[in-house]
């Protein structure tokens, strides 16, 4: 390309990610730190969860995120664009694996979710949703504003979306379908897709809630009928949301103590280390134990819209902001599911509690953010059909 | 389409210029710029539902944390009361009458067996278990968490308990503990005075949270009811951290509770035991110490015994008891209703002497019968006593003479004279439902709607009539008449170690007699017993026992009819339930009053044939019991302090 070489310079000049020292240099290293807090946060509450006995879950948590901070550092290393490339293959697999879940996956509370892989059980629906914003990054990257103003150009995303939020569906696991296709429609709309659209999307989807309603399953229905009004089955369903609140509550503004919470340790509330774990901090360490958790995890968040915001290819940006939403929704979700303002939908709180499933996938997640870091200013043009 | 200002995208014309590098140039900016607008949009609904999700934290932990603390509290903490043991009855040797039997009992844990019918199955072969005992335990099973224990068999013998010991591997889930039962030793011995226990009903529920354990009992009759708050204990509790199925993690406070306090009555046990053994059904007798009021043996025949009601009584059980013609249940010492007779009639001398309408030498003439208008009232010795005067008029107990006083004095004066010895008043026995009887006045008799002949005072005079005296009442009278004291009758001595009140003789006021006229009373009343032709000669003392002092009473419970009379009527003709009531009053040593006795011999016929000796031999028995035999001029406090 003639009169291009000045522009190619300066990109290539500003292309900081080539050797593997100075992609070293360029690793975010406060955002990896920043983790390791978060991180430290789960082990102390895992380890108050376990009263006090850090073999029941807190030295697994601590292993595990290590194994996973070292892949994390990894998967940054690795240069976006194979990164871009590698997508159609990653969506292929992640739609292969929840097709394998279905037929032959471990039935966990009614739901078929999990594939077992060994010392690790892995959860696809987890992992789909990083896939998805990949693939979403991908597929946007190459579309000019003109190309996704074009109603049959988003046709192909959309079933992108739809295939595996309908799989995760028919797990049965509605509330992880439902923020799959959350994400998806966040993707879109950072693309560049026109307000109008969305519009008709929600009103249609707002006309089919009775339809989706018909087709829950009781115990889902269960859940949106004990949100509604959780005293009305105290012992029953609405046992989880009391008990946390309890919980919560009784934690006051300066918390019980380290160690001193009553509800948690005396296991009036269910699940503690795994969805109630910010349930534990809050009433072991108050509001402001609670509040100080919440900000280190919008910061986690911040990182990404940051990235985002500082990426110069289009790929970059879509996917940070992807990952990161994808961050955020597990903790608006968790959160507002243990202080029983949405109803319960069994979603972790990555890094924070107990499990490895959302934790390796978050961190893969974080380890392309960290690439999307590192070559934030290499030369990726959208490519030319 | 109109949009927000800020939302508003330029249109790019000429898609050709997106092939130059300028084309592709802008186009990356124009990207660039509308992803950064809506990425700073999207961070800030994501900032905004942080927020949410603040409010909603400081909602929950700081307005409503108060609410939700005591929530989590309540979640926590699981009280429990401790049953005090409750407090024996004593009598007063320190022998134990109402006492506390450790009550050995099998339960079982579920969770500590894999299978529950099996090992019911095992245990049922070992201590053979009722088809209804096994539905009440699978019962109990159904409703209580798998590790609350379940009552399997109460009251355990030593074999069973070794039974099941020894196979205690083929019994999972099984254990055996140890909770208290009441017991009354002396079963139907002192039921009527140390009463009984049952489980409480709706009606004791006084806010005392003790009443809520199971297990609990509270006193139903005598003194177990009387003295139920003090003999009860208060409640200790333990403050457990429990968790969300109830499991106890581990105490964090203990109060321990106030033991009952041990209540020491006055009765003799081997006295009241002797005395019962000589009575049969429809008797009863009164023994009371006459300086202080102390009851030492009431009994009455016949009786029931106390251990049924605390295990529950069965329905058969309590039909016999309360359809027995012979009212076991009720102790008619008590709640007994009589006429007295002529065991009243030193009443009516006193009140004459006192209004001074005769003297203890004026000679009434007796010829056999009273006239009084167109009515005849006969003494009980038809041939008549002839001219006497008031010590021959007591010892021969002859009727014209009080015939004549009564009408002399009216039926209000003998009545309030009546009082003074405690007959027809509340004697504040500890005994709940015990009667006060009846000493009828020309009021009581109006306010009935019926007028007051003077023919009613007549009769009225020697102890019939209307009348309806305990024989408890009986006794106080008697002891009042040897002390000059108006003490009262009771049965407490202690409450939980501390002496009650009542215990001295100087604890009793005088009752305001003439000491003169009392001591013509009592030299009557030894008349009666000693000399030759008293009524109750049979009822002197064997030697050595010194003397008693008495009266005898005989008391018709169906009118005698001229025509009977004529025709040479003897009572012993009658059907037994026709027969007249047998009593007898008396203290001893008749020249240093120590104990008083009352008898009531029901349809007895006699006074002086049925009465009398019970008196005696209760008399001599107390003696014996309290080694007191006086010599002549022994002192009192010997006496009592042998007794002791």
């Amino acid at each position: 390309m003639s009169g291009s070489t000045v522009f190619e310079k300066r990109l290539l000049t500003r292309d900081r990610g080539s050797g593997i020292l100075q992609k070293l240099w360029q690793i975010p290293w406060i955002f990896v730190l920043l983790l390791c807090a978060v991180a430290a946060v789960g082990y102390v509450a895992l380890y108050s969860a376990g009263s006090g006995n850090p073999d029941l879950y807190a030295t697994k948590h601590a292993l595990r995120f290590g194994f996973c901070l070292v892949m994390m550092l990894c998967i940054g290393f690795i240069d976006i664009r194979l990164i871009a490339r590698a997508a159609p293959v990653a969506y292929v697999v992640g739609v292969g694996l929840l097709v394998m879940v279905a037929l032959h996956g471990e039935v966990g509370k009614g739901a078929q979710r999990w594939i077992d892989l060994g010392p690790l059980q892995l959860q696809p629906s987890e992992l789909m949703k990083i896939i998805l914003a990949l693939t979403l990054a991908a597929w946007f990257h190459r579309a000019s504003w003109e190309r996704v103003g074009n109603p049959f150009f988003l046709v192909v995303p959309a079933i992108l979306i739809l295939v595996p939020v309908g799989l995760i569906f028919k797990q049965p696991n509605l509330g992880t379908s439902l923020i799959t296709a959350v994400l998806g429609g966040v993707m879109f709309w950072a693309a560049g897709v026109r307000w109008w659209k969305f519009a008709i999307v929600i009103g249609g989807a707002v006309a089919a809630v009775p339809i989706v309603y018909e087709n829950l399953r009781d115990y889902q229905r269960a859940r949106i009928t004990t949100f509604l009004d959780p005293e009305s089955d105290p012992l029953g369903a609405g046992y989880n949301i009391i008990q946390s609140k309890i919980a919560l509550g009784s934690g006051g503004f300066w918390g019980k103590g380290f160690l001193q919470g009553t509800q948690g340790h005396l296991n009036f509330l269910p699940e503690k280390q795994t969805d109630f774990i910010f349930t534990m901090i809050a009433e072991e360490f108050g509001l402001v134990g609670a509040m100080g958790t919440l900000t280190l995890l919008m910061l986690v968040v911040a990182f990404c819209f940051l990235v985002a915001l500082r990426c110069k290819h289009q790929f970059g940006r879509l996917l940070a902001i992807g990952l990161g939403t994808n961050y955020f929704l597990y903790i608006f979700v968790n959160v507002a599911m243990v202080t029983g303002s949405i109803p319960v939908g069994g979603v972790p709180l990555p890094l924070i509690s107990h499990g490895g499933s959302a934790m390796l996938t978050t961190m893969i997640g974080f380890g392309l953010v960290i690439s999307a870091w590192v070559h934030r200013d290499a030369e990726f043009g959208p490519a030319r059909d | 389409m109109k949009l927000p200002r800020l939302l508003r995208l330029r249109r790019e014309k000429g898609g050709i210029a997106n092939f130059t590098m300028r084309g592709v140039k802008r186009e990356e900016e124009q990207r660039r710029s509308v992803f950064t607008r809506r990425a700073l949009l999207l961070a800030g609904g994501q900032l905004g539902l942080f927020g949410f999700l603040g409010y909603r934290l400081h909602t929950l932990q700081v307005e409503q944390g108060e609410r939700y603390a005591t929530l989590a509290e309540e979640n926590r903490l699981s009280a429990r009361l401790l049953s005090p043991p409750r407090g024996r009855v004593l009598d007063r040797n320190g022998q134990v009458v109402a006492g506390n039997r450790l009550n050995w009992r099998a339960l079982l844990v579920a969770e500590q067996t894999s299978d529950v019918g099996a090992t019911l199955e095992t245990f049922s072969r070992i201590v053979p278990l009722g088809e209804h005992e096994r539905a009440r335990v699978e019962r109990e099973m159904r409703r209580r968490r798998r590790f609350v224990p379940v009552i399997v068999r109460e009251f355990l013998t030593w074999e069973d308990m070794a039974r099941i010991e020894v196979n205690a591997p083929d019994l999972p889930g099984i254990l055996i503990d140890v909770g208290t039962t009441r017991i009354y030793p002396e079963a139907e011995h002192l039921a009527h005075i140390v009463g009984y226990v049952a489980p409480p009903a709706e009606r004791d529920m006084d806010g005392d949270p003790l009443l809520q354990l199971p297990g609990i009992r509270v006193g139903r009759s005598g003194i177990e009811r009387f003295h139920d708050l003090a003999m009860r204990g208060r409640a200790g509790s333990v403050q457990l951290e429990v968790n969300a199925v109830g499991r106890v993690i581990r105490e964090l406070d203990r109060r321990e509770g106030q033991p009952g306090q041990d209540i020491e009555i006055s009765v003799d046990t081997e006295l009241q035991k002797a005395i019962r053994g000589r009575i049969e059904e429809g008797t009863s007798v009164v023994v009371m110490n006459a300086r202080n009021g102390e009851v030492l043996a009431m009994a009455s025949q016949p009786s029931f015994d106390p251990n049924v009601f605390n295990s529950g009584v069965s329905n058969a059980q309590w039909r016999q008891l309360t359809n027995n013609r012979a009212t076991p249940l009720i102790n008619k010492a008590t709640n007994g209703l009589y006429a007295p007779g002529s065991t009243f009639k030193m009443v009516v001398a006193l009140a004459a002497l006192e209004a001074r309408v005769t003297t203890p030498y004026e000679r009434v003439s007796c010829p056999g019968h009273f006239d009084l208008g167109e009515s005849r009232f006969h003494c009980w010795n038809r041939g008549g006593h002839g001219a006497l005067d008031q010590r021959t008029a007591l010892k021969l107990s002859c009727d014209v003479y009080f015939y004549e006083m009564a009408r002399r004095l009216g039926i209000n004066r003998i009545a309030a004279m009546s009082r003074r010895f405690g007959l027809g008043v509340d004697l504040d026995i500890e005994l709940p439902g015990a009667r006060r009887g009846l000493v009828p006045t020309r009021e009581w008799r109006e306010a009935q709607g019926r007028g007051w002949a003077l023919g009613d005072t007549v009769v009225h005079g020697i102890g019939q009539g209307f009348y309806q005296l305990t024989p408890l009442s009986l006794a106080t009278m008697t002891a009042r008449l040897a002390t000059g004291r108006a003490v009262q009758p009771h049965l407490t001595r202690s409450i939980g170690g501390r002496p009650a009140r009542g215990g001295r003789p100087e604890d009793w006021p005088s009752m305001g007699i003439a000491e003169r006229d009392l001591r013509l009373m009592r030299d009557a009343m030894w008349a009666v017993v000693n000399e030759a032709g008293g009524t109750a000669s049979i009822g002197r003392l064997p030697s050595g026992y010194g003397q008693m002092a008495g009266k005898t009473g005989t008391t018709q419970v169906r009118r005698v009819s001229r025509e009977q009379r004529e025709r040479g009527f003897r009572v012993e003709s009658l059907p037994r339930e026709y027969r007249p009531h047998a009593l007898f009053v008396g203290y001893a040593p008749h020249d240093n009053p120590l104990y008083a006795v009352s008898v009531v011999v029901e349809h007895g016929t006699s006074g002086s044939a049925a009465a009398a000796p019970l008196a005696r031999d209760a008399i001599v028995e107390t003696f014996n019991r309290f080694r007191a035999v006086p010599q002549p001029g022994a002192r009192v406090a010997d006496a009592e302090r042998s007794g002791r």
